[in-house]
């Protein structure tokens, strides 16, 4: 058997499929945010069907695997007449996946913040966007932060799932050099090694904001 | 179809069950002394929780497999899976057992009760009940990493039976939308029976 | 003055205020006491509009609180009003918490607002912790930042709901000098206390609360001091 062993390329090639892994990230955290702050304040403010809805619609992404949902827009695409990239795709149904998540941490941290602080402030004669944007969003910020750093980091670690897109990702990219070397063990501990520098301090940090700002309020 | 739905239950359900078992393992192996095997446990749940569960399987699968010993894609989803629950869930009963105070403890003490009895008649109920819903939460993560297997070739699950359709007529979006309808089901039956459990054990 | 007319409130269909009628005059302090439940709370609400009504009428400086085309956050500016739960912003610190109202809702500058709000919480003998975050202080002094928060508006009125009572028998005293100052000023309260001896000492009338209606209400020395009323009596016994 021939045991080509890993060369300087190899890591490079890894390393610029990591960059890929980011990308698709920085996208799908964008999308979802944007996305997610806009459901979550309908969610939270606007009680009754639409918000209801809304609530069941984004339940759904929640409830069917990424994977199928990759699978079905690539397949789907196609369909609607669209001409779009396998990385446009995985953008877009990463983001809504995204935002599915991110709703539910924004409503969660609104209603997060005490009926009773809120009363305060509109007994002072604070209007309702101001009650909104200056007592409601900096303390539903804290509540919210740790929780959106998780989703960040979850969707890092499931935009490896785009792989099946053949989009060269971390996981897509060790996975074509296994195949050259034939060193599944090290080329695995090798992207493992890499997921695990971009997560656990992001991870930490998340960790801190949370000790931190629990002993502050 | 419906015979690929059991197959994800199935694992889903195992990999939780088994998940439990590691999960507390590896929780009161991080808390305990400094030993090797709270460094073990650090780093499986520190592994499991920043790297992607598809990695996890793969691990299992070719990982193991270089190392001679070759396990089928459904025992590296299933290990795959189970070692991703495990990390998550471990984080989850330490976190339940640092939210009951240690007076619930003294107070149960203080009636009569042995050390043993305390834990098991006062903080077990109520780390529970604390744990109960991430353990459904996981459940329900659980059933979606199932369609994972697709990726390292099992075809008896769901999304394994949907893609030998798929590949047998190519009508991607059709099958795959059913496969979508099911998962969702899947995903609120068992949630559904989580729930209904829940009510009957948590009566107070 | 604050005028509350035949007054009916009802959540669901628990009717809480069952006809009550009730005025407060310019620098008058009225104390409010009754049992837990009775509605004491909820009129406070009604008066500045933070709980609607279902009958009657209330009117504060001739202005129809609910009426649909009163500004409420104007009338607040009025209507000073501080909970039991003093609800300190987390996020700001004491002075921002006192500055905040001012600068939002009266369009107060930077150096005004600081100045109003350093000078209010010096009158309630915080100038010391300006720079403090509400997690740091006492609930006590959180409370008394409450009033200063309030008393930031330059309001007319103070409507204080059980300010004390989830305060620790030590830092009720503190609270409760605060309040004795502001009456000796000349400011207008209704003060929902269970402070018998203060409501006593300060008011210039005391109305006592019973499911959801006045039972009875007069000058202290009546009220407390040789109730008519067998609930009144009752419920004077068991908070003394
Ligand atoms: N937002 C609300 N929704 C429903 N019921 C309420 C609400 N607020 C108060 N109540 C009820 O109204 C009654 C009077 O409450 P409250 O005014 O707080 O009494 P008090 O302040 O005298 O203790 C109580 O029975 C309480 O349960
Ligand atoms: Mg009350």
């Amino acid at each position: 058997m021939f045991n080509a062993s890993i060369s300087p390329n190899d890591i490079l090639f890894m390393l610029r499929g990591a960059g890929v892994t980011l990308l698709l990230t920085f996208w799908a955290v964008l999308g979802g945010t944007l996305l997610g702050v806009a459901f979550g304040l309908l969610r939270a403010t606007a009680p009754g069907w639409p918000s209801y809805a809304l609530g069941t619609l984004l339940d759904v992404f929640r409830s069917v695997p990424l994977l199928i949902q990759l699978i079905l827009a690539t397949a789907f695409a196609p369909i609607a007449g669209l001409d779009w990239q396998p990385f446009t795709v995985a953008c877009l149904v990463l983001a809504v996946y995204a935002s599915a998540y991110c709703t539910e941490i924004v409503r969660g941290s609104i209603l997060a913040v005490p009926l009773s602080t809120r009363r305060a402030a509109r007994s002072l004669g604070l209007t309702w966007w101001d009650d909104l944007t200056v007592i409601v969003f900096p303390i539903a910020l804290r509540v919210g932060l740790p929780s959106w750093m998780n989703l960040a980091l979850g969707l890092m670690k499931d935009s490896a799932l785009v792989l099946w897109l053949g989009i060269i990702e971390l996981l897509r990219s060790s996975q074509i050099v296994v195949t050259r070397t034939q060193e599944p063990l090290l080329v695995l501990m090798i992207a493992g090694t890499i997921y695990f520098l971009i997560s656990f301090p992001i991870a930490r940090l998340g960790t801190w904001f949370e000790t931190r700002w629990q002993v502050h309020d | 179809m419906l015979a690929g739905c059991i197959v994800t239950i199935e694992v889903a359900v195992l990999s939780i069950i088994i998940g439990i078992a590691f999960g507390v393992l590896l929780a009161l192996a991080r808390m305990g002394r400094k030993d090797v095997w709270s460094w073990v446990a650090n780093a499986w749940i520190e592994v499991a929780r920043n790297t992607p569960a598809l990695f996890q399987i793969y691990l299992a699968y070719f990982g193991l497999g270089s190392l001679g010993l070759h396990i089928s894609s459904f025992l590296a989803l299933l290990a795959g899976i189970t070692f991703n629950n495990a990390g998550y869930l471990a984080e989850t009963f330490r976190g339940g057992l640092r939210a009951i105070p240690g007076t619930q403890i003294r107070a149960a003490r203080s009636l009569g009760m042995t050390a043993g009895q305390g834990f098991r008649l006062v903080v077990l109920p109520q780390l529970i009940r604390v744990v109960y819903y991430p353990i459904t939460n996981q459940m329900i993560l659980a059933v979606l990493m199932t369609a994972l297997g697709l990726t390292v070739g099992l075809d008896s699950d769901l999304a394994g039976v949907t893609q030998r359709f798929n590949v047998l007529t190519y009508r991607t979006f059709e099958y795959f939308s059913v496969a979508a309808v099911l998962y969702y089901l899947v995903a609120k039956i068992l949630l559904a029976a989580a729930r209904l459990l829940a009510f009957r054990l948590f009566r107070y | 003055m604050i005028e509350i007319e035949d007054v009916h409130k009802s959540f669901g269909l628990l009717e809480v205020i069952k006809g009550v009628t009730m005025n407060v005059a310019r620098g008058e302090v009225v104390s409010v006491i009754g049992g837990s439940g009775s509605g004491k709370s909820t009129l406070l609400m009604c008066v500045n509009g933070l709980e609607p009504i279902n009958s009657g009428r209330i009117l504060v400086d001739g202005t129809v609180v609910h009426a649909r085309e009163t500004d409420l956050n104007k009338l607040r500016t009025k209507i000073g009003i501080v909970f039991q739960q003093w609800n300190a912003f987390p996020h700001l610190t004491v002075l921002e918490n006192v500055m905040l109202a001012p600068r939002k809702v009266l369009g107060k500058s930077r150096q005004d607002a600081e100045a109003v709000a350093v000078e209010r919480l010096t009158h309630v003998g915080l100038a010391d912790k300006l720079k403090v975050y509400p997690s740091k202080l006492s609930g006590g002094q959180q409370q008394r930042m409450a009033i200063a928060r309030a008393l930031a508006m330059s309001p007319d009125y103070m409507l204080l709901d059980e300010v004390t009572s989830a305060l620790d028998p030590q830092l009720v005293g503190e609270v409760l000098d605060t309040l004795r100052l502001l009456s000796s000023e000349g400011m207008t309260m209704i003060v929902v206390t269970h402070e018998i001896r203060f409501a006593r000492d300060v008011s210039n009338r005391v109305a006592f609360f019973h499911q959801g209606r006045i039972h009875e209400i007069g000058p202290p020395e009546q009220v407390i001091g040789s109730p008519r009323q067998p609930e009144t009596m009752a419920f004077l016994k068991s908070v003394l």
